[in-house]
């Protein structure tokens, strides 16, 4: 329920927004929700209907659409077998993921699977959640068994046409190959399929011995790999409907801000413009919306619109004053942080024999996806369309009807490919489509009517705001000479991402953001004391690609490093005897273990000026864990080889989960590198492109060796986890390299 | 009125001659396979042939390649290099959110049509200026040698 109601204090109706109008109280499952990684801290009602596919029969009483083969499996009479995706893709290979579990039960030929993307109606939810949500590292976990089982429906549908056909008992049929065999009787998948999809859909099916996987946990290339390398991969930005017309949108320098005066003679007088509007956005701001006929006359268009900002009332963010303002408040014990974890009793800091004392600082971040956010509107009298990319389709649902007046189910979001993603496409405002809304409301407004695509330049991609926020950490550490921790005093400084957005009250616990101290202390028995400050900064923040572990983990993990270095402990000794002998801890040794294995640790000599650097992290429930070789060399930070295990549970795609913790290390190491930090100054971000917040090149990849923990158990998420372990585990070895910890983000090696 | 030759086909742009090439191809042309990226020449997603040679089209006016030769990502399937190329993105699985890879590949193509066995030093000078947010750049160096292997 808290989902629901704190939905409807947003206006949203989840019952209509996510599942169609047959929801009813009787079928909610109560769930647990973990998209911003915080697994555990609350229940939220996963809400089923039963929208009955065209041409299927009716399902029985309690059969979930989420089950309903025919909805997710289209099999063409060539055998062409399309398994739609109930999530986004911004990468992570989820489209090919679930069609791998899919196909696998379906014993369907694999050349011939095609994916596609479900939209966020009825049968295309998560179905832990209730909504179409892409996010957490969950689309595996959530969808493994629900795929399977999907894809043994459609094979036990597809025996009982056969079995009808050829007037026996479907017990003596099999499966293989999209072929259904009978004897020397053969009928292919292509053949059966209508007939099939009459037969009634089983409750109970039996799922394969993961033994005789053929297709799940064999490394699979990605389906859409040449579309993807041959240019005809359709994403957001590039959707094109008949009229429509593109806008670019000015937006006030200072969050919140307003239009004092607007003259728009001159970019009413560039080719190709049709119109010059005002336009309502985000955190009750207000804007100027160019539409045109194409991007290029639109910028021109918003080159020549003379505006002048009104920012009286509202606050200006600037980052040099707030680190005084941040350490001022780290002075002071926080509100307590929920949980027996962080309660410990610190009494024996004053006495501790060691102390260690750090501040650490972590700046804003822009996600920085390759595809800039783009978003088309098709606003008609009684229905809307909306294509973008989203992570969050079943939120900005409920956001887009309360703004155009128009219920949820007349409302169509057209899930897109995402040109990356990284968190920045979920957003709880659902600010970018409320926007590109707003551009076409204000467009009907005039009289007139066209689909609109707004699409953001890099430059407003940098400055529109939703940021990892900045965050000061403050610790205070007693240890004894053995490095027995007695004592850890810690505060953290950090806006609360989710305070004021739907997610606030099953996230947000005793007044601490959970975003903002998932992955402190755990999984170590350390006696903590953990309290937050979430001081208000006009600054709207966001989940950034694995969230609160991007400053926790480093936090954490370059602490124990310099205190097993201090009480002459090797780190990795030190953290093996920290880790509980419980499943956890368990899950934990095993990946370090692995690292350290392959990666020569302790046995292999490195090269003059090179030093081992080891972390490791649990988030989303997937531990990662890197030991790499790096030094400096003319006062910047050179990288040998880098190792990396996983414990992900049972591994679906090895291939994708190489890829992912790759990518996120890649993605961790742009943390450290020179500029790459969002900054404010009189409430304006001073960066606006990738000359001043650089990404890192192929000049800067390392060489990562990535393993994977054999396992049977359910299997967990890898779009995140791989990011938090790899700055701390560099911090780590440079740190050996030159005597100095690093506690700033991005390093000053200087 | 700018024409120039893309892709083999004489075509004709009735647009501001100061409209970059990349918008003109993606809104006047409707060849999408080039993308936004940065707008100023810094990531390379936008990467596209004139005569042969890798440039940014998002900062190249029209009036600038006007009546010269422009071959962009959609042309490469029917391209000898170009196809070795794309295929061994393919083998390798490079992509993964894909949006920055025709860059990369346009980029790899213009390598290998100058260098035939490109070593490490030629791949990173010529593929530094293309950014992959996924970081993808393992991979894209992997393939780069395998087509250079395929069309030796």
């Amino acid at each position: 329920m808290y989902l629901e109601k704190a939905l409807a204090q947003h206006g949203i109706n989840i019952e209509a927004l996510a599942l169609g109008s047959q929801a009813s109280a009787s079928r909610r499952n109560f769930m647990k929700f973990s998209v911003g990684g915080v697994a555990g801290i609350a229940i939220v009602p996963s809400l089923v209907s039963a929208q009955a596919p065209q041409g299927a029969p009716a399902p029985k009483a309690g059969q979930k659409p989420t089950e309903q083969p025919a909805a997710f499996v289209t099999i063409a009479k060539d055998g062409t077998t399309t398994i739609l995706c109930n999530r986004m893709d911004m990468g992570q290979g989820i489209e090919t993921a679930l069609a791998m579990i899919c196909a696998e039960e379906l014993d369907a030929d694999w050349s011939k699977v095609k994916t596609a993307f479900g939209n966020q109606k009825g049968n295309y939810v998560d179905p832990m959640m209730g909504m179409h949500l892409t996010g957490g590292s969950n689309s595996v976990k959530n969808s493994y068994t629900q795929y399977r089982e999907l894809g043994a429906r459609t094979r036990t549908m597809l025996l009982a046409a056969a079995a009808k056909q050829w007037k026996v008992d479907a017990a003596t049929l099999r499966a293989e190959n999209s072929v259904v065999i009978g004897g020397t009787r053969r009928a292919s998948y292509g053949e059966l399929f209508d007939a099939a999809m009459k037969e009634p859909i089983p409750e109970a099916v039996t799922l394969k011995d993961p033994k005789s996987f053929k297709l799940i946990g064999k490394p699979t290339g990605l389906k859409v790999s040449r579309a993807k390398s041959t240019g005809t991969q359709q994403y957001g930005i590039d959707v094109k409907l008949p009229g429509m017309l593109t806008a670019v949108v000015m937006r006030p320098p200072v969050f919140g801000g307003k239009v004092k005066s607007l003259d728009t003679s001159a970019a009413l007088k560039v080719k190709g413009v049709r119109a010059v509007l005002p336009v309502d956005l985000d955190r009750g701001a207000k804007g100027v919306a160019v539409i045109a006929d194409g991007y290029w006359p639109a910028k021109l268009g918003r080159d020549a619109v003379k505006v002048e900002w009104d920012s009286t009332g509202v606050a200006r963010a600037d980052t040099a004053k707030m680190l005084t303002q941040y350490r001022d408040l780290a002075k002071n014990p926080g509100r307590q942080a929920p949980g027996a974890a962080f309660k410990a009793d610190i009494s024996a800091l004053a006495s501790a024999p060691n102390k260690l004392s750090a501040e650490f600082v972590f700046p804003y971040l822009n996600h920085a996806q390759m595809e800039p956010l783009a978003c088309t509107v098709d606003l008609k009298a009684n229905e809307c369309h909306v294509y973008t990319a989203s992570q969050m389709p079943g939120v900005d649902t409920g956001a887009i009807a309360r703004i155009t007046g128009l219920k949820p189910d007349q409302i169509n979001i057209h899930v897109q490919m995402a040109g990356g993603g990284f968190g920045r496409r979920a957003v709880p405002t659902s600010e970018y489509l409320v926007e590109a809304t707003n551009v076409a409301k204000a467009y009907v407004a005039t009289g007139k009517r066209a689909p609109i695509k707004v699409i953001h330049s890099r430059e407003d991609d940098v400055k529109a705001g939703y940021y990892r926020p900045y965050t000061l950490h403050r610790a205070e550490i007693g240890y004894d000479s053995d490095g027995k921790i007695t004592a850890w005093d810690h505060r953290i400084v950090s806006q609360s991402i989710l305070k004021g957005s739907p997610f606030e009250a099953f996230l947000v616990k005793d007044g601490i953001d959970g975003t903002t101290t998932e992955g402190m202390r755990e999984p170590y028995t350390i006696p903590m004391q953990l309290s937050v400050h979430h001081p208000e900064i006009n600054v709207p923040t966001l989940w950034w690609r694995s969230v609160g572990s991007t400053h926790t983990a480093f936090v954490m993990e370059t602490l124990l490093d310099e205190i097993a270095v201090a009480t002459r402990k090797d780190p990795v000794d030190y953290r093996m005897s920290l880790l509980a002998d419980d499943a956890r801890g368990k899950r934990h040794k095993a990946a370090l273990q692995l690292a350290v294995d392959k990666a020569g640790y302790g046995k292999k000599t490195l090269a003059p000026g090179m030093h081992w650097g080891i972390a490791m992290h649990e988030s989303f429930e997937s531990v990662v864990a890197f030991v790499l070789e790096a030094g400096v060399k003319d006062g910047k930070p050179v990288i040998g080889e880098v190792t990396a295990a996983v414990h992900c549970n049972f591994c679906v795609n090895p291939r994708t989960v190489e890829t992912q913790v790759q990518g996120s290390a890649l993605m961790a190491l742009a943390t450290t590198m020179e500029n790459h930090a969002i900054t404010f100054k009189d409430g304006v971000v001073e960066q606006s492109n990738f000359h001043d917040f650089p990404m890192p090149r192929i000049t800067d990849m390392p060489k990562i060796a990535v393993h994977i923990v054999p396992s049977n158990d359910p299997p967990k998420g890898i779009g995140e986890p791989g990011l938090p372990p790899f700055a701390p585990a560099l911090a780590n070895a440079l740190r050996r390299a030159t005597g100095k910890p690093l506690r700033e983000m991005p390093f000053k090696l200087a | 009125m700018v024409r120039f030759e893309l892709n083999g086909k004489a075509v004709s742009v009735d647009a501001d001659p100061s409209t970059p090439l990349l918008w003109a191809l993606r809104d006047n042309l409707n060849l999408t396979g080039t993308k936004f990226g940065c707008g100023m020449a810094l990531c390379g997603a936008c990467t596209v042939h004139l005569n042969g040679d890798a440039i940014r089209s998002c900062t190249t006016p029209i009036s600038a390649v006007a009546n010269q030769k422009i071959t962009t990502i959609e042309a490469q399937s029917t391209d000898r290099i170009g196809r070795a190329v794309t295929d061994a993105w393919v083998k390798h699985d490079v992509a993964q959110c894909g949006y920055c890879q025709s860059g990369q590949i346009m980029s790899a193509v213009s390598l290998l049509k100058g260098k035939k066995n490109p070593s490490d030093t030629d791949i990173d000078a010529a593929m530094a200026g293309n950014v992959c947010r996924c970081g993808t750049y393992t991979r894209v160096r992997e393939a780069i040698k395998d087509a250079a292997k395929a069309i030796a």
